[in-house]
């Protein structure tokens, strides 16, 4: 556990319904350390557990064993401190504050007064590219739009860290590839450590330093996968490298049916899909 | 939008037009067949004591309450509607404020609102005319620090109140928990104590569910508010001149229909408060109309 990790999480098992008949092991002893200023993927299939290791890193769950370490403090400690933030599949913008005031809500838990924070959700969403949307209601807004606006919110009060769960994942194919290519630039611009959570393989590969392979039943870290392929642009997706890289993960994913303990349901390997 | 309400209001007297229409009708229908039809007897008397005419009723506004009396029918009205109205809403705010606490408490703790619901829900099972003296037996008993001895109009206003929280507590509850769970995790996520989540969250969330209970508990309070001034005998108010005028019905059928007329207006405008209210909370929410 160095204090140079941004994440660092040490033999975590969580278990659902402690003691009752519906108990699932949702995790079994995952370890991942994660750099300042990368970006790691999550990737598997449904019931692996990557969406419950984001919220474990998040505090918004405790894990039932082993230990979460978020900038060199405890989880909780982080979550309290504001260390990260988060975006979710849904924007879950508040239909009744205007654009700007959505990018404003964390500044106006932590105090800020009106101009000082009006002032910063205005420089973020010149970030997200929506600077003429801030009196505008997130109803009046795409899909698309309305995603750049939560992560406008989620580095609004400009946290090291970002934690992000399928935020794209209901997006249309080419507002999705959109996104990927804002949130290369977005990172670019801001250095922050992402941690992403998908069940798109090229997605994870055209966003990530690192694909984190996952199974399910019970849920654990069966790869980890170098993304080496140097600055991302739209000149990736077509380049032989990305594909392979692709092949390499898809075949790790497989890999992760054949070992299966017990078989997995048809279609569960399916959930991610090659988007 | 000011041609929607328009619209509205043309359509709310349109309706009362169609109302005196229909009733005029009848009166006429049921003298021309003089009461039956191939045998049978039509149900409700057509006849000037009745049903006596609109216009007669409308008359009636304008003339003296009794006989000799200085004041008309019309100011009595409008001084026992103005009475009920103070009522109602007194009832009304007392309701909207419990049936919110209650929401709160049951949001918040699992356990109450196991504990509580129910109790709520049998609440409304208890018949108010049994309740109705219960509470007007306070008076005489019961003193309170600030308001002094227990008075008849109280009982009234605790009435109305009675029946107001009910669809306050329920729909505020049930907006208090409409927030996704990602939009609770997000406040979880900001270390957002729970009561911050409340104000900033839960409350704005819940005004789209609360704009029809309060619709609901404000026709509540008002007929709780009538019911509740007929049921303790309290005087001055809307409810006690419909018994009043309904005792001389026979000599003068058009009076009581002045009172009822007041009564029903009563409700009209008490829900119309309301939906200007919900018009103004609600006016950068999206319409359903919107793309």
């Amino acid at each position: 556990m160095s204090g140079a990790s941004a994440v660092e999480v040490v033999g975590v098992t969580k278990t659902f319904n402690v003691g009752k008949p519906n108990q699932v092991m949702a995790l079994q002893d995952v370890s991942l350390s994660i750099r300042p200023g990368e970006l790691v993927s999550l990737i598997g299939p449904s019931g692996c557990g990557k969406s419950t290791l984001l919220r474990l890193i998040a505090d918004l769950t405790t894990p039932t064993a082993g230990e979460v370490t978020v900038n060199g403090k405890p989880a909780h400690q982080a979550r309290v401190d504001h260390d990260y933030g988060m975006a979710f599949q849904q924007a879950g913008l508040f239909e009744w504050r205007t654009v700007a005031r959505n990018v404003e809500l964390p500044l106006e838990l932590r105090g800020w007064d009106k101009k000082r924070r009006r002032q910063q959700a205005l420089d973020m969403l010149r970030l997200v590219k929506l600077p003429d949307f801030a009196d505008h209601y997130p109803w009046e807004l795409s899909g698309g739009m309305q995603q750049r606006v939560a992560i406008a919110r989620a580095l609004s009060f400009d946290p090291p860290l970002l934690l992000m769960d399928e935020p794209f994942g209901a997006l249309d194919e080419m507002t999705r590839e959109h996104m990927q290519a804002e949130l290369v630039r977005i990172r670019a611009a801001t250095g922050k450590t992402v941690v992403f959570v998908t069940h798109s393989i090229p997605e994870a590969v055209y966003l990530s330093e690192r694909v984190v392979v996952m199974s399910p039943r019970p849920g654990r870290i069966t790869a980890v996968i170098d993304v080496d392929l140097g600055g991302r642009d739209e000149d990736t997706r077509e380049d032989a490298a990305f594909f392979s890289k692709i092949t390499e993960v898809r075949e790790a994913l497989r890999a992760v049916e054949a070992t299966s303990p017990e078989p997995l349901e048809i279609g569960a390997v399916r959930g991610v899909d090659d988007r | 939008m000011t041609g929607a309400r328009w619209r509205t209001v043309g359509l709310a007297l349109l309706g009362f037009v169609m109302l005196a229409v229909l009733w005029e009708g009848y009166k006429w229908f049921w003298g021309a067949v003089d009461g039956s039809v191939l045998g049978w007897d039509l149900p409700a008397s057509g006849d000037d004591t009745s049903m006596p005419h609109v216009w007669t009723v409308v008359e009636r506004f304008g003339q003296p309450e009794l006989r000799g009396s200085e004041r008309t029918v019309g100011a009595a009205v409008l001084a026992g509607a103005w009475f009920t109205f103070r009522m109602a809403m007194g009832g009304f705010l007392i309701g909207v404020v419990v049936g919110l606490a209650l929401a709160v408490v049951m949001q918040r703790f699992r356990l109450a609102e196991q504990g509580l619901l129910p109790y709520v829900i049998l609440s409304q099972t208890v018949p108010l005319v049994a309740l109705a003296p219960l509470v007007a037996g306070w008076g005489g008993n019961l003193s309170l620090p600030i308001l002094g001895e227990w008075e008849s109009w109280m009982s009234v206003v605790v009435i109305a109140a009675y029946l107001a929280f009910f669809p306050v507590a329920v729909g505020a509850l049930r907006g208090l928990q409409s927030p996704s769970r990602a939009s609770v995790e997000l406040m979880r996520s900001y270390a957002c104590p729970d009561r911050k989540t409340l104000w900033k969250l839960r409350f704005p969330a819940a005004l789209p569910y609360l704009a029809p209970a309060l619709k609901l508990a404000a026709a509540a309070a008002v007929v709780g508010a009538i019911v509740a001034e007929i049921s303790t005998g309290t005087k001055g108010g809307i409810g006690r001149l419909i018994i009043e005028y309904s005792r001389e019905a026979t000599g003068d059928p058009a009076k009581v229909y002045t009172a009822v007329i007041a009564a029903a207006l009563l409700g009209l405008l008490v829900a119309g408060i309301v939906t200007a209210f919900d018009t103004v909370a609600m006016r950068n929410r999206p319409k359903e109309t919107a793309a």
